[in-house]
């Protein structure tokens, strides 16, 4: 898949697709989502938005996470669908 | 002198991840031997209870729910450390770490970092009839050979599995059975973790590999901190994480990459799937619960059940025992008639104080059932999920929805309920609003003022205008004190919001009347003696000092009226005013009358406010008591009404005009005046400094709205 590395999720359409890559240079890694799964490499898919825009919930792996947009916003992504 | 094993019993802590169904089996396991304390120094519950094994009793220690053993809040590093026998307690005996067959991956992380501790371990694996229904198998032989501990499948609700369970439990004691995985971490790290720990080992450092992998990957962890006296092996560990981050991203992602791949791979081993587990039936039922129109309209339809719910169905109960504890108090007066003192210590004193605690529990006991249904059915993850962006922008959490709706009802199951945020700073943000919320126990004040200086004057259209106006004054103030407190005062990291949107189950019935029946317990003994206490103390204050020769003073006082200005007035309301003004607490509300009249009180009302301590709604009946009609008026007693009509200041202007009204109004709208609320912040919070905190705040608060309204209002407006 031809993507190039985006910052944060900014406003993800539902049923999109994302791979993570890594944690932005210079951001501190924000442990708790990678304890949730958001590991490098990790794929998910964006399931639903919340009424008001945010948060977003994504499928990781079966399991539904839901999570605010501006603590995606330390990872860098790709979009793979 | 060390008693064995046997004569003690065995301490077990239930730990997993939230929502991995451990507070289900802890209910099957315990059933009515729970008990909730506090862990020393913190508001973390500890939440314990006994069952029977086979070899003796085990005590079970329902851990708070972890998805890491690197906590980020206070309340996990309370959760971790008890897992390793820090925060002041004993090391458990054994782990019981609860894993969800359907959520395989997640769960095996959490468990992955238990390796390091050290403690005997047996895994219970529950949702495993989720996964047998799917058609699915799960191999547990292969799952307890890749851990090296024995995994027990149970189904709590049904009981399966639990006997099982504490035999495992023993055996994994009496084995010393502890896990023994192997995560497969690269080279490049294994390598410098022996390197480093054949160093330290060297040194005379006892520690073990894992505890040295962790301190390389995270500086953050604690083994850092202890080797600071050592600075020839801090730079050793500097030099290995610079050599082994140069090449990788950080040391934290490795780890977590680590072992979320060594989770993968079990599962894949153990789980005989063609793909994922079924989520058909929970994604249908998210379809229309978490849509953006739907899932609205039935969260405001299922909050309008929960709030009339408490506010309606709670009434008749709470009417109930209010006419309970009349008919003891009727019973046991008369049986006191000769020594009037203690006849008013044991029935304005005691029975009041607990009528005033036991008047609360049906609110309770309703709320946090629906809230047990409710989390049970997975449903209040998707609430907080719907409602973030409202509540999360001022630091507030998806999750405070509830309590803040409930504290519209009352105050204090709102702030209990608060209990079901993970996060301690917007827990703390919730329940120091929560008060502001306009519970029905300002409604008298409101009808009541209203019904005397709105009403008469500009008409029911207004009157109803005034009263649904008042329910928003205190709502629009906590907006503006969350943004602030948010930054003032509620320091420490703010946990992020990462939720897990678990599958939809059928609540349970044991699971439910567990949580009523402790959190009804709970209340009682802890804020509840608060408020018996704080009852006692108000009505000494109310009834002393007091004489016969000063209840001789008044009675020759009233003989002395002339008859017009008897009027109406009983021999005995002329006495209870009389000793009321006289009273400790009359005497302070005439000491501060200054600081009050610019708000528009005199001593009488500022004593019916400091009367109203206990319970703001007591500020009705104690004016009926300083206006010359007994303790008996309520709000829409017409003689109440016209007394505050017809009261003047010393001068002859009239007391109560429709801005000294508005001012009043709007003082109890935003006040604390409300031992229960103080207790129950007490209790949550575990300190009497945000108790103390939130009556400052808001007594402030409403003191300077109060001034304000009434200065502005008798300027500006006509009227009065």
């Amino acid at each position: 898949m031809d993507s190039k590395p985006i910052a944060g999720l900014g406003r993800p359409p539902r049923g999109a697709r994302y791979r993570v890559l890594g944690v932005r240079d210079g951001r501190v890694c924000p442990e708790r989502l990678l304890e949730m799964g958001m590991i490098p490499g990790a794929e998910f898919t964006v399931t639903k938005v919340a009424p008001l825009g945010d948060p977003i919930e994504v499928d990781l792996g079966g399991s539904r996470l839901c999570l605010r947009r501006s603590e995606a916003a330390d990872l860098t992504f790709e979009r793979v669908g | 002198m060390a008693r064995t094993v046997a004569q003690r019993g065995l301490t077990a802590a239930l730990v997993g991840v939230p929502n991995s169904g451990k507070t289900s089996l802890f209910n099957a396991l315990t059933g009515s031997s729970q008990k909730v304390g506090n862990y020393a120094g913190v508001t973390v519950e500890k939440v314990s209870g006994r069952t029977q094994g086979p070899d003796g009793p085990i005590t079970i220690i329902d851990v708070p729910g972890l998805y890491s053993m690197r906590p980020v809040s206070a309340d996990e590093t309370v959760a971790a450390e008890v897992i390793v026998g820090r925060a002041g307690e004993a090391r458990p005996d054994v782990l019981v770490c609860v894993v969800d067959a359907t959520n395989l991956e997640r769960n095996l992380y959490f468990l992955s970092q238990l390796s390091g501790a050290g403690i005997p371990t047996v895994v219970a694996l529950t949702m495993v009839d989720v996964v047998q229904r799917d058609r699915n198998s799960l191999d547990v032989d292969r799952l307890a050979g890749e851990l090296g501990v024995e995994v027990v499948p149970v189904v709590a609700h049904r009981g399966q599995g639990l006997l099982e369970l504490k035999a495992a439990i023993g055996r994994a004691v009496e084995g010393r059975r502890l896990l023994d995985i192997d995560l497969g971490f690269p080279a490049a790290v294994r390598e410098p973790v022996f390197r480093l720990h054949d160093r330290l080992a060297r040194a005379g450092v006892d520690v073990t590999r894992s505890e040295v992998r962790e301190a390389l990957l995270d500086e953050g962890a604690a083994l850092n901190d202890k080797l600071a006296n050592l600075p020839e092996m801090v730079e050793a560990f500097v030099e290995e994480r610079a050599r082994l981050l140069g090449a990788h991203a950080d040391g934290r992602t490795i780890d977590a990459q680590t072992r979320y791949a060594w989770a993968g791979r079990i599962r894949r081993e153990v789980l005989a799937t063609s793909g994922q587990l079924d989520r058909r039936t929970t994604d249908a039922i998210d379809r229309v619960l978490t849509h953006r129109v739907f899932g609205l309209v039935v969260f405001v339809g299922l909050m309008y059940l929960v709030f009339q719910s408490i506010y309606t169905l709670a009434a008749p109960l709470m009417d109930i025992i209010e006419a309970g504890v009349g008919a003891v108090k009727g019973w046991v007066s008369p049986m006191l008639a000769g020594a009037p003192l203690l006849q008013s210590a044991v029935v304005d004193g005691v029975l009041t104080g607990m009528g005033a605690v036991l008047v609360f529990l049906p609110q309770i006991c309703i709320l946090f059932a629906l809230i047990a249904v409710l989390e049970g059915t997975g449903y209040l993850a998707r609430a907080a999920f719907l409602m973030d962006r409202l509540l999360g922008w001022c630091g507030l959490s998806g999750r405070a929805f509830i309590p803040l709706l409930s504290s519209f009802a009352c105050a204090v199951p709102g702030i209990m309920a608060a209990r079901v945020m993970p996060d301690a700073r917007s827990r703390l943000l919730t329940v120091l609003v929560a008060p502001l919320m306009s519970c029905s126990a300002r409604l008298p004040v409101y009808v009541l003022l209203i019904g005397a200086f709105v009403e008469p004057v500009y008409g029911a259209w207004w009157a109803g205008a005034a009263l649904f106006a008042m329910h928003f004054v205190g709502l629009a103030f906590a907006v503006p004190v969350v943004a602030l407190l948010n930054r003032r005062v509620a320091r420490g990291r703010r946990l992020p919001f990462v939720l897990e949107l678990p599958r939809y189950q059928w609540p349970r019935v044991r699971d439910v009347v567990l949580t009523v029946v402790s959190r009804a317990k709970v209340f009682l003994t802890t804020a509840g003696t608060i408020i018996l206490v704080m009852s006692i103390a108000i009505w000494a204050l109310l009834s002393f000092p007091r004489s016969e020769a000063m209840e001789a003073r008044y009675r020759a006082d009233y003989r002395a009226l002339a008859a017009t200005q008897r009027g109406d007035v009983t021999e005995e309301n002329y006495l209870q005013m009389r000793s009321t003004r006289d009273s400790y607490l009359g005497q302070f509300g005439r000491a501060i009358e200054p600081v009050f009249v610019p708000a528009g009180f005199d001593w009488r009302l500022t004593t019916a406010i400091l009367a109203a301590f206990p319970a703001r709604e007591v500020v009705v009946s104690a004016m009926g008591i300083i206006f010359d009609l007994g303790g008996e008026a309520d709000e829409e007693s017409p003689d109440l009404r016209q007394a505050l009509k017809q009261a003047t200041w010393p001068d002859g202007r009239p007391l109560v005009t429709v801005w000294t009204a508005a001012s009043l109004m709007v003082f109890f709208a935003l006040c604390a005046q409300c031992m229960a609320t103080l207790a129950a912040i007490q209790r949550e919070t575990g300190s009497w400094k945000w108790a103390a905190f939130a009556f400052g705040y808001m007594t402030l608060l409403a003191y300077v709205a109060a001034v304000a309204v009434y200065q502005l209002g008798s300027r500006l407006g006509a009227g009065g």
